[in-house]
């Protein structure tokens, strides 16, 4: 991998940080989920800086090219925050749901409050 | 005679209403009608209202599951004991709800409006259509072991005991709250009937279903079916373990 990379990688996860920093500054990302993408970002760090950290590991899974093995486990952590993100939304869209069939009972306790007087 | 209420969900039904409450109401004197709006753009709420019903309004569109699980929820807290659903479009026929309460009357706890049962008056469906319900009739007998010619009416009473367990978990998605609401009542165990019913053509307005989106509530329907087949399982080895 040439310098110029490198330097391409560790300039685009900065910026990355910088971003997550300023949407949880703003209060747009729960933190929970703030913490995991900047713990992945001081992970890409070094290893951005130093790829060669990541042969013991490949050698370690078996695979010969490192880079794959890298690709393969960033692959395998985006389809697990995937899933996790669907799940969370099925949990949100139920939860509105109700609140908004609640809406629709106490709308009509309104009414009939407001019409007794 | 146990009080009753009558629920109709309606998405955008203002011009098929007016017919459909007057005709209730002149067929089942003395019976409460609430008209659950399910996010209407048009006059549904007014319609109603206009017409002596109890009006339920859902700020959005949320589908038909929702709306029915808002008429059961409001039909548990004002105290009835019974509610029966049907489709505010008119297709239904008035003069059979005094028969699914009938059917409550002799010991059922929830009646299935069929239109396929022996002494129905029949229903065209399409090839499509008929071919996919005879899946869910295979996967629903698969699922539960008894067998039922509709799976899909959106004709039901309920007693008691089905009220007060759907009104807590009736399905929210399109065609899980027939199939799968089955499903939740059979697994509690309270009687089941069929009874057959005459459809009517749709009086006025829209058929609120689509043919591509149709093929996708059929096949996640599965998924559901499926889901809740092993819950059921899961819950009958909890009892006989314990």
């Amino acid at each position: 991998v040439s310098d110029r990379a490198h330097v391409l990688v560790l300039v685009a996860t900065i910026a990355v940080v910088v971003w997550i920093l300023r949407l949880v500054r703003a209060q747009h990302l729960r933190s929970k989920y703030a913490l995991l993408w900047l713990a992945i970002a001081v992970l890409l760090i070094p290893l951005g800086t130093f790829p060669e950290l990541l042969e013991p590991v490949a050698d370690a899974a078996g695979v010969d090219y490192a880079p794959t093995a890298f690709l393969l486990a960033a692959l395998g952590f985006l389809f697990l925050v995937v899933v996790h993100l669907t799940r969370e939304l099925s949990r949100l869209e139920t939860r509105s749901r109700t609140v908004a069939e609640e809406l629709a009972l106490l709308r009509r306790r309104v009414d009939e409050l407001e019409a007794d007087g | 005679m146990a009080r009753s209420l009558i629920i109709l969900p309606a998405f955008d039904e203002e011009a098929a209403l007016p017919d459909t409450l007057s005709e209730l109401l002149a067929a089942c004197p003395g019976i409460d009608v609430v008209v659950v709006d399910d996010g209407s753009s048009d006059r549904t709420a007014a319609v109603a209202e206009a017409a002596g019903a109890i009006v339920l309004r859902l700020p959005f569109n949320l589908g038909v599951g929702s709306a029915v699980r808002t008429g059961l929820h409001y039909a548990v807290d004002q105290g009835y004991e019974r509610a029966v659903r049907l489709d505010a479009d008119g297709q239904h026929d008035p003069a059979d709800v005094a028969r699914l309460l009938a059917a409550l009357d002799d010991g059922a706890d929830l009646a299935i409006g069929s239109r396929f049962a022996p002494g129905s008056g029949g229903y065209d469906v399409g090839p499509g259509r008929r071919r996919a319900m005879g899946a869910l009739r295979w996967l629903l007998r698969a699922a539960t072991g008894r067998r039922f010619a509709d799976t899909t009416s959106g004709f039901w009473a309920f007693g008691p005991r089905s009220l007060a367990l759907l009104a807590r978990r009736y399905p929210a998605e399109f065609l899980a709250d027939t199939v799968e609401a089955l499903m939740i009542v059979l697994t509690d165990g309270p009687k089941v009937v069929e009874v057959p019913v005459t459809m009517r053509q749709r009086q006025r307005g829209q058929a609120s279903t689509r043919r591509f989106r149709l093929v996708l509530d059929y096949l996640r329907l599965v998924v559901g079916i499926a889901a809740a087949a092993s819950r059921r399982g899961r819950r009958t080895t909890l009892r006989d373990g314990s």
